[in-house]
């Protein structure tokens, strides 16, 4: 068993899980944050990603124990109160969604994007999303939606 | 207000808001008190005897609260998973129906086929305890791929299907067919595959069954397409429990494709375990066993012959298919290679003659399903094929030959030769909307810059049709249905004016929460905000048929329709009232009753107000309350078409090709909603280049499934895909009264032609003439080779 004390969405937690525990599980199971989800068993699809310390993890490739004293934001924690991160606003502008499974990892992988480079073309926005699977959208709407999102971010809202 | 909202305007999708914030609700988010975890063990063996399960060492395992094998479901009297569509073989008989139970019993028939549950207190226990579970095998000789099941001697996958054949099918007429052969100028022949796939949405397969003891209740929280489906088939095949002893409960779903359409071992066996085990019984399945146990796709491999006279006219179609069914028969694998597919085959094209075989084979595999576009993709791609095929061999421009064969709007409605009759449609315009989309015009300078950078640029061309709208009943149930395939809907209209809808079909990514929303607003006059849409409960509505075969607006919006139309009507006779006027003298517009030529008016919230609070009411002659269902059953399929054009770059090098151009021009009946249209066509056409270039599901011969994960098959990602212009040009469907066909498919059937058309057209200089799906680098590659070699000897 391992003890694990970690800030998730501003929050501090103290989680006793095994050591085995993958973050994603001890988001899931140990802290109910099940916008974070599993698509596959591979760390290929990305619909786990959050960010530890600020930059996008696939949380099925880290345990729970190495994210020990980090601060980890999961897709329940962009939106402040009842509004919209201009990156989630971004997505239903543009239709960047169908069923909404590989939704939070896309805007969690999105957001890390637009950090680092604040206007990103479509051909960085293609390449930064390979690590995320959408079997909906096709990614068109997704990629625009990216770089509008990424124009509301630079807008500081 | 209400004008902006409604059948045709682009509203944002109302269910978005949860899907963003991470507070969507998939059966796998669900935590049910004191649930157990159920995992299975299933075969790693093609095809074995079972001699022996021994379940001690699992059952003394940490935390294992039970494990359940083929015989407690037999002594328990479980049914056999069952297939909805009988098809009959050329003589008349009916098709082999192994039966399919949800643990095997004495055999397994493919990997993955499940030989007993273990349900413990937690995931990882029920995970461990799975390999405590020791099973002895006698391993027999296996058919892994299509081809050999029919080979003589094969080894057979169930003793009663002699050759491995579930049916040997035919439509068309022979002689017709063999006499227009005779008369042809030209005669086109082609063997094609259509690779096999797996749907992979990203949400894996997840059910959870619960037991209530003091009522005797069952309910069943499961990733599905058609919640009510399954519960009539559990109901009636496999529980047998009575209907309202069931709820079945179909949450936010990640994706189906199809793939969730179907009947599967697992949700009836954490329902029946609930009981058993008097515990919640949760299972999720995890990505491998998703590719072993989700059903599959297409598997087809096919001569065709097409006939022409000396200008190039169609003059009749031969079409020989062998089809995979894999180990069992699926909830509709049988009608996939039937009636989704062989009715297909004229196409958009005026085809005077159409004769097509089908052999439907048990091979040691999972078992082949609908897929989306199920069975039509088949077809367009075959014929596609065909027709550049055609082309080059009778010297004619690819365009020019599809514009002498399209069927022409004056000859709506159509009669093909194999049952359908199309009844509308402009496909000379939805072609020129293509070719001006995509700059066609200009293609060769394309071309020639292409060349200028040692790319092989190709240009490929599709113009394809489906029939979408599942279905009209009468004409299903004669074509071997065992179900009516009609909708239900509710209009609940609240006391204040608000609306609560109930639909019988399921979102899953569509967007129904919006679209259905639309309808009312355009219908009562209200902004989408007042109306909610309730979908994926067997308990909150009354019936369903669920969703797949593009059918929810045509099929569902159609039955909401004919709901708010008897709403409307009641609102009339009290509007007449409280108005003092006769009913017939009453319209409804805007939201608004009025006595017609006055400025007598009623607020639709008035009305609903009065229906609930009748105090002022004629009540003598009209019920109180606001709350209508109605049932549609449609007249006919509908038949959306279109015209996909791709141009593709090919690396001579190194054979990877990309596709760098896509358009699109599709008609798909009236659009209720541009933006949610357009996003499925996109998605579409994602997973139509993923079966062109990418996708493959592999068995070796063994029947081994050789690329069981999101590592080993292939899917297209984001830096894959090129933008895509989609266009709409549209007639309207003239037989439900919203005029819409249907969209969600269209993307996945035309396109993979397209893209395969286009390689060959950037390779014939080289002399390469054939490709198959998936065309991998190392295909092109070696095609390129293989015509260097041939041009040199």
């Amino acid at each position: 068993m391992a003890t694990i004390k970690l800030k998730v969405n501003r929050q501090a937690h103290t989680i006793e899980c095994a050591s085995t525990t993958l973050l994603v599980e001890a988001l899931r199971d140990h802290l109910r944050l099940t916008g974070t989800h599993v698509g596959c068993d591979t760390s290929q699809c990305g619909a786990c990603t959050v960010h530890v310390d600020g930059k996008s993890v696939k949380s099925c490739t880290m345990l729970a124990a190495e994210a020990d004293g980090t601060e980890v934001t999961t897709i329940e924690g962009l939106a402040t109160g009842g509004e919209l991160h201009p990156m989630q606003a971004a997505f239903r502008e543009h239709h960047g969604l169908q069923c909404g499974f590989c939704t939070p990892g896309m805007i969690m992988s999105a957001t890390d994007l637009c950090k680092r480079v604040p206007d990103p073309s479509e051909h960085e926005v293609r390449h930064w999303l390979e690590g995320n699977l959408c079997r909906c959208t096709g990614y068109h709407n997704i990629v625009k939606a990216v770089r509008a999102g990424a124009a509301g971010m630079r807008g500081g809202k | 207000m209400t004008t902006n909202q409604g059948i045709g305007a682009a509203v944002l999708r109302k269910e978005d808001r949860r899907f963003l914030m991470g507070k969507g609700q998939y059966v796998d988010d669900m935590v049910l008190p004191n649930q157990t975890y159920a995992a299975f063990v299933r075969s790693m063996y093609a095809h074995a005897k079972i001699r022996r399960v021994d379940t001690t060492a699992a059952l003394a395992a940490p935390g294992v609260v039970a494990v359940f094998t083929g015989d407690d479901i037999a002594a328990d009297g479980l049914g056999g998973l069952p297939c909805g569509w009988l098809i009959k073989n050329k003589d008349g008989s009916p098709m082999v129906e192994p039966a399919h139970p949800a643990l095997a019993q004495g055999k397994v028939r493919h990997v993955g086929d499940p030989v007993a549950m273990v349900i413990a207190t937690s995931k990882a226990e029920a995970r461990a305890a799975v390999g405590l579970v020791e099973i002895d095998y006698d391993v027999l000789p296996a058919i892994g791929l299509l081809a050999d099941g029919v080979k003589p001697g094969a080894v057979l996958v169930h003793d009663e299907a002699k050759g491995n054949l579930c049916y040997d099918w035919h439509i068309g007429d022979p002689a017709a067919t063999d006499a227009a052969f005779a008369k042809a100028a030209h005669v086109v022949e082609l063997d094609l595959t259509n690779n096999r796939l797996a749907p992979n949405p990203i949400e894996p397969r997840a059910a959870i069954g619960v037991y209530d003891i003091a009522a005797d209740h069952h309910t069943l929280y499961t990733t599905s397409q058609n919640p009510h489906v399954i519960r009539l088939l559990m109901g009636a095949f496999t529980l047998h429990v009575p209907e309202h002893k069931l709820r079945v409960v179909a949450p936010d779903v990640g994706g189906g494709f199809g793939s969730k359409i179907f009947h599967y071992a697992e949700e009836l066996m954490v329902t029946w375990a609930a009981k058993k085990v008097g515990r919640p019984v949760k299972w999720t399945a995890d990505r491998s066993e998703a590719f072993m146990s989700d059903a599959h796709g297409r598997d087809h491999i096919s001569h065709a012959r097409l006939a022409l006279d000396a200008g190039g006219k169609i003059l009749g179609l031969q079409v020989s298919t062998l089809a995979n069914l894999g180990a069992y028969l699926s909830t509709f694998g049988s009608s996939v290679p039937t009636y989704l597919y062989a009715t297909l085959l004229s196409g958009p094209y005026d085809m005077p003659t159409i004769y097509a075989e089908v052999k439907a084979v048990f091979t040691n595999t999972v078992p082949v399903d609908a897929y989306r576009g199920a069975g039509r993709p088949e077809a367009a791609y075959l014929l596609e094929r065909l027709m550049d095929k055609a082309a080059r061999q009778l010297g004619v421009d690819r365009i020019e030959l599809r514009r002498r064969n399209l069927i022409r709007p004056e000859q709506f409605p159509y009669q093909t030769a194999v049952a359908l009759q199309y009844d509308t449609g402009n496909y000379q315009a939805t072609l020129e909307l293509a070719l001006k989309q995509i700059d066609h015009a200009s293609y060769d300078q394309r071309k020639a810059e292409s060349a200028k950078r040692g790319k092989l640029r190709g240009f490929g061309i599709s113009t394809y049709i489906e029939a979408c709208g599942i279905a009209p009943s009468a004409i299903a149930g004669a074509l071997g249905a065992r179900a009516g395939l009609y909708e239900a809907a509710t209009v609940r209209v609240n006391p204040t004016g608000s609306v609560t809808i109930f639909t019988g079909t399921h979102s899953h990514g569509q967007g129904h929460e919006t679209t259905f929303a639309q309808i009312v607003a355009d219908k009562l006059g209200m902004p989408v905000d007042n109306v909610d849409v309730v979908h994926g409960d067997t308990d909150r509505i009354l019936f369903g048929m669920g969703t797949y075969g593009s059918r929810s607006a045509a099929v569902g919006g159609s039955a909401l329709i004919k709901a708010l139309d008897k709403v409307i009507d009641k609102g009339k006779k009290i509007a007449a009232h409280l108005l003092e006027a006769s009913a017939g003298d009453i319209e409804f517009k805007d939201g608004t009753y009025r006595v017609i030529g006055t400025d007598k008016v009623k607020a639709f919230g008035e009305i609903a107000f009065t229906a609930y609070v009748p105090h002022n009411y004629p009540i003598e002659t009209l019920e109180p309350g606001l709350e209508e269902s109605a049932y549609y059953d449609p007249k006919n399929f509908t038949y959306p078409g279109g015209c996909h054009l791709v141009e593709v770059e090919i690396d001579p090098e190194t054979g990877v090709p990309e596709v760098v151009e896509v358009a699109i021009a599709d008609d798909v009946g009236t659009i209720i909603n541009p933006m949610i249209v357009d996003g499925q066509a996109h998605g579409g056409l994602a997973q139509g280049i993923g079966q062109a270039l990418y996708e493959e599901v592999r068995y070796d011969a063994e029947g081994q499934l050789t690329n069981g994960s999101f590592m080993d098959y292939c899917m297209p990602r984001a830096a894959d895909l090129p933008n895509f212009k989609v266009g709409n040009h549209v007639t309207a469907c003239t037989h439900n009264p919203l005029g819409v066909k249907g969209v969600g498919e269209c993307g996945a059937i035309g396109v993979p032609p397209a893209v395969i058309n286009a390689i060959i057209d950037a390779l014939t200089p080289l002399g390469v003439t054939d490709i198959s799906m998936p065309a991998t680098p190392e295909k092109i590659w070696r095609a390129i080779q293989a015509a260097k070699a041939n041009k040199g000897a």
